[in-house]
């Protein structure tokens, strides 16, 4: 546990704000992929 | 606005999602073409008309960052991103209103004028930060901002293509559209604005300097313009940003008329698959080839993309229709080339320069991206045009391009060979340093 004068742990912060821009990218090279897919199938 | 300093305890590494929440939504801009069917077909436009909107944004974009960047490096990155914030957003509902009322006029002005000023300012809100967090690795962290305009792209395709088949594509269902992404991005962007800090010379971190970085330099962005190393690096930007438009503005036709007279010939989806890769490659070259340049050197990663670069166009113009893997590699190549040319200015511009002014630097440094935005697709197509009229089809379309694009990239590694660390006549005096930092120092 942190000492009062320790400052305050960011990790769940840290964690928050990966996922908020973590998200949305995972979705759009998702997207990507599939549709990156299609030169070897097309 | 004073500067938010990071108080004691700040994580580093809450700075790069604020630098991606403003590059991933900005990185909408190269999705406007979704838009341009619907507006075509509900307001009566042609393609020309319909492109205007993203024209005029990416014309803003660079004067915005060419002349803005002194006032971002003044009021800090969370005075910048709150302004790139409301002018993208603001430029989103402009837009809505003039799809609504059937304006077009509004629309140019909401998402190609007001928009375009945010995207401009929000290019460049984060890079003089990163670079000040990051000293160790700001290639990297740069890389990461950089990748983010890229990845908004791939964000924005889909998710704007699934809103209008949900609102519908006359001008109600575009409107509501544009409403939706004013209001999205707004409330995405609020990240960066509320975790933005700029950190104190006490965080760990900060203060140290770079392998590649000569140490104690600062230039500002006045006196880098009078720099024999400034207009170098333009160069360098302008012919590797060239050489990698060459490809990606033509890449669907290209790869469809190499191997058309194949046994194998490519279909159309192929051919979409194929640009949906040169996206991937961009991107992972974005953050990948940046990152690199932290540990090899930025000179030696510019030689790699401009050397290297002009042999993979070289392999395509000789042998590219003999092999399509052949064909597809080197055009990954050179576009994983693209992308990490430019993740990895800021860094270079850090290095000859210092931090002190390192984001005005780079927004002027972006005029070089508007000259290649219309030199490359220009080279590209007037020549395959003249060529079609000439009677020559397949491969034949593009060797003459091929050639002018080995020849810029030569151009760009002479340039990147004559860069010298600049002459101390343009250093800063530290006296003048120190006042300046401590007048950005909050009362």
């Amino acid at each position: 546990m942190p000492s009062a004068s320790s400052p305050p742990s960011r990790r769940g912060l840290i964690a928050l704000a990966w996922l908020w821009v973590g998200a949305p990218l995972a979705y759009g090279v998702y997207e990507l992929v599939q549709k990156a897919t299609q030169l070897f199938t097309g | 606005m004073s500067p938010p300093l990071a108080p004691p305890g700040w994580s580093r590494w809450l700075v790069p999602p604020a630098a991606l929440a403003v590059h991933l939504s900005i990185g909408q801009a190269y999705a406007w073409s979704v838009f341009k069917p619907p507006l075509e077909s509900a307001l009566h436009l042609d393609g020309t008309q319909s492109a205007l909107p993203f024209q005029l944004a990416i014309v803003m974009l660079g004067l915005s960052a060419a002349f803005g960047g002194t006032l971002v490096e003044r009021n800090g990155p969370r005075w910048a991103m709150t302004v790139a914030l409301v002018c993208f957003s603001s430029g989103f509902l402009i837009s809505a209103l003039g799809a609504q009322t059937q304006q077009y006029w509004l629309i140019v002005l909401g998402y190609g004028f007001v928009g375009g000023i945010g995207l401009g300012i929000g290019y460049i809100s984060p890079v003089s930060t990163l670079i000040k967090w990051f000293p160790d690795r700001p290639g990297m962290a740069t890389g990461i901002a950089i990748m983010g305009f890229g990845g908004g792209a791939l964000i924005a395709s889909p998710w704007s293509a699934q809103m209008l088949s949900s609102f519908g594509t006359g001008h109600s269902g575009i409107a509501l559209a544009f409403l939706v992404h004013g209001l999205s991005y707004a409330v995405f962007m609020t990240l960066g604005v509320f975790l933005v800090r700029v950190p104190r010379g006490d965080t760990p971190g900060a203060g140290a300097s770079g392998p590649s970085s000569v140490a104690g330099v600062q230039v500002s962005a006045n006196s880098a313009l009078r720099t024999p190393q400034f207009w170098l690096l333009w160069v360098v930007l302008c012919t590797n940003v060239t050489a990698g438009i060459g490809i990606l503005e033509k890449a669907a036709p290209m790869i469809t008329d190499f191997f058309a007279d194949s046994s194998t010939p490519v279909s159309a989806s192929a051919a979409a698959g194929f640009v949906a890769l040169l996206s991937a490659a961009n991107m992972a070259g974005r953050i990948g080839w940046s990152s690199a340049s932290d540990r090899i050197g930025r000179k030696n990663i510019y030689r790699c993309y401009l050397g290297v670069g002009a042999l993979m166009y070289l392999l395509i113009a000789l042998f590219g229709d003999s092999a399509k893997p052949l064909f597809v590699l080197c055009a990954l190549v050179i576009l994983s080339f693209y992308g990490g040319g430019f993740a990895t200015v800021p860094a270079y511009l850090k290095d000859l320069f210092g931090t002190h002014q390192v984001g005005a630097i780079h927004g002027r440094l972006l005029t070089a991206w508007s000259t290649a935005g219309v030199l490359g697709p220009l080279i590209v197509n007037w020549i395959a045009d003249r060529q079609k009229e000439a009677g020559k089809h397949g491969p034949a379309l593009y060797g003459l391009s091929f050639g002018i694009m080995i020849g810029l990239l030569v151009v760009g590694f002479v340039a990147n060979e004559l860069v010298r660390p600049v002459h101390t006549r343009h250093h800063i005096p530290a006296q003048r340093e120190a006042a300046d930092a401590q007048r950005q120092q909050p009362a």
